[in-house]
């Protein structure tokens, strides 16, 4: 296994599906001659030509509405939105368009579309550009929604994405491009819908993803030192939703926190605790905890802004809370 | 291309069939048995059946929420459309679409479409797929005035300039979108000039009551657009009959208007231009009539027959994936 940065996972992700199905391609705002905002695209346009790598004019609703269109006829777009926060000029596509298309028509059309963006906070952009508003996009039936963690899963799971037949977005975060991990060689996918346990713990379950499963990787490492071993679960997907392994983890630990980068009302954490109550409610032993963003637009001051978003420390203390 | 009397007397019987189903389709609302909105073509006949009757089977169809036109001169079954009002399975949509999402992908057809202007960028993306694939179709988009002054409308027009699609846009203007006049709701009256802005050829049919002109026009349209010269938009000045959708008190205009209008009754100029011209007898049109009003008959009875979709298919096209 070679160790490589999430951007080449995301980039490898992409080159190797356009070289392997010609109805591959990517449109987007600064995806060709720039080589991309983050520079996953770096070098697309010379290998695979204007044709196929689209720079688009600034209309996230064409880009979007133009990637469903083509996809209903038969091409495997990936619609790159720059950041999510521009994803809402782009709303009526993501939750009103793409997600209906196949029920709404009885099954006569379906839309094999990626819309590949990227959230999160921590770069000091002011509350319009730091957002993690994932849980309102996995509100809707119909809409695939994922967000890894690890570059492997990267990979995998952009791959799975784009030979899914039906729409997906694809949360990346902006502030995690430079991280590393092992990803395997050759070609493989990540399944979409399918949680998995990063980390084998018997203390406490953290059901987490994306930034949150950074957070919770270094936060178990302190809690071992002091001889706790917590289990993290990678939800990797929001909808489809796997609570399997969560649930079978809260079973063991009885115990469970739920780290996510967005704020916590109406959002994954409220869903996940909801759920492992329902199903398990008999096995709790304490109160589940949520650790979130503070409910706040996101300031720009750095040392403010940190203190907004949830940190190491916060999971470290929401786990002895539980124990 | 010259149309022979067979010709005619088909085109005859797709706009008397439209105003029947119309008809008939207010009954059955009236009576409570189409629920939602029921937005009626009567009085617009003569636009898509002009369109239809010139498209090649390779030129794509998409329109608004005000289908039900469209869907018959596509071949559609009257018995398919009413059963798709009542909610029933034989629907063309399987009950899951209603008046507004009725489609039929075999037929070139992909809907009904009930965001105002949402389905521009939709329509040059499919316009985007048939370039890329180097396949020669055009795709026809149809909208009403009102969806002219929505931010889809430009991002759409303008992409398709950009990238040199194959797309008709065809603007009917009816004069008004829901109660509110063109004068008062676009900073141009003459819509088509919205084109100029994009680069884009347009044109005024300001006859869009007469079939033969909506033929001229369109046919010279997909003309310029088959020649690889880009998009085109054209703008067919026509007006409806009946109110906005149903229930619409119509304070917004006075009686005197639309009874003027009615003098150009679109089927009636029809009638007098295959009469007149001696192109077939009213007895030939008469027995079309007639033939229409079995047909419609037999399409409620079929209909009001046929199952409602089964609880145990709620989640069926859910995904596209899993079929
Ligand atoms: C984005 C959006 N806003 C508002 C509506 C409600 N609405 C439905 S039809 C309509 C009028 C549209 O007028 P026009 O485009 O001229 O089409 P027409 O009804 O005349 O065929 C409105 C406002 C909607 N469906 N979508
Ligand atoms: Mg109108």
């Amino acid at each position: 296994m070679a160790i490589i940065t999430m951007r080449q996972a995301i980039s490898d992700a992409l080159w190797e599906e356009m070289e392997r199905d010609p109805k591959v391609f990517i449109m987007g705002q600064e995806v060709g001659v720039w080589g991309g905002t983050y520079a996953v695209t770096k070098g697309f346009l010379d290998h695979f030509g204007e044709k196929r790598v689209r720079d688009t004019p600034i209309a996230e609703s064409a880009i979007v509405g133009a990637g469903i269109g083509a996809s209903m006829v038969g091409l495997r777009p990936v619609s790159e939105i720059m950041t999510i926060n521009f994803a809402f000029v782009a709303m009526d596509y993501i939750v009103n368009e793409a997600p209906k298309m196949h029920t709404m028509f009885g099954g006569q059309m379906s839309v094999p579309l990626v819309i590949r963006t990227a959230g999160g906070g921590g770069r000091q952009l002011g509350a319009t550009h730091s957002q993690t508003p994932d849980a309102i996009f996995a509100h809707f039936p119909g809409l695939k929604v994922v967000s890894p963690g690890t570059p492997a899963d990267a990979k995998g799971l952009l791959k799975a994405a784009i030979r899914d037949n039906d729409p997906v977005l694809f949360i990346e975060h902006a502030a995690m491009y430079q991280i590393r991990g092992e990803v395997p060689e050759g070609d493989y996918t990540t399944p979409i819908g399918v949680s998995k346990v990063q980390r084998e713990g018997d203390a406490v379950t953290i059901v987490t993803y994306c930034k949150g499963l950074q957070l919770s990787m270094a936060a178990a490492e302190q809690l071992s030192a002091e001889g706790i071993e917590v289990e993290i679960v990678d939800l990797r997907s929001l909808r489809p939703l796997d609570m399997g392994p969560a649930l079978e983890s809260f079973k063991k630990t009885n115990r469970a926190v739920i780290v996510e980068e967005g704020w916590p009302s109406y959002g994954v954490g409220a869903e996940v605790a909801t759920r492992l109550y329902e199903a398990a409610f008999d096995y709790a032993d304490a109160p589940i905890k949520r650790v979130a963003q503070k409910e706040v637009p996101l300031p720009y001051n750095a040392a403010l802004e940190q203190f907004a978003l949830p940190q190491v420390d916060d999971v470290v203390a929401a786990v002895k809370e539980v124990l | 291309m010259a149309l022979k009397k067979k010709d005619h007397l088909e085109l005859y019987r797709q706009m008397v069939l439209i105003r029947r189903v119309e008809e008939r389709s207010a009954e059955l609302y009236q009576a409570g048995k189409i629920g939602g909105f029921l937005h009626l073509y009567i009085g617009q006949e003569a636009v898509s059946t002009g369109i239809v009757s010139v498209r090649q089977p390779q030129d794509r169809i998409i329109t608004a929420y005000r289908d039900h036109g469209v869907a018959l001169n596509v071949g559609i079954s009257a018995k398919a459309v009413i059963a798709e009002l009542l909610g029933k399975e034989t629907g063309v949509s399987k009950g899951r679409g209603g008046s507004m999402h009725m489609a039929d992908v075999e037929k070139n057809f992909w809907g009904g479409h009930a965001i105002v202007g949402a389905h521009l960028p939709i329509a040059a993306g499919m316009a985007l797929g048939d370039q890329y694939e180097g396949r020669d179709g055009v795709t026809i988009c149809m909208f009403g005035d009102g969806a002219t002054n929505i931010g889809f409308f430009h991002e759409g027009v303008n992409l398709s300039k950009v990238w040199n699609l194959p797309v008709l846009w065809l603007c009917e203007n009816n004069q008004y979108g829901m109660g509110t006049a063109v004068d008062r709701a676009s900073a141009v009256e003459q819509i088509h000039m919205k084109a100029e802005g994009y680069g884009i050829p347009h044109s005024r049919l300001e006859d869009g009551m007469d079939i033969m002109k909506v033929r001229e026009a369109v046919g010279a349209a997909l003309d310029h657009i088959r020649s690889g010269k880009g998009p085109y938009f054209l703008e067919v000045m026509t007006y409806r009959f009946q109110g906005h959708s149903m229930g619409d008190p119509q304070r917004y205009r006075e009686k005197d208007e639309v009874t003027k209008w009615e003098k150009s009754d679109p089927i009636g100029i029809y009638h007098r231009y295959i009469v007149g011209d001696k192109i077939a007898a009213k007895a030939d049109l008469d027995k079309i009539e007639e033939a229409v009003e079995v047909e419609v008959n037999e399409a409620i009875e079929f209909a009001e027959a046929s199952p409602d979709p089964g609880f145990d298919t709620l989640y069926d096209y859910m995904y596209a994936s899993k079929e």
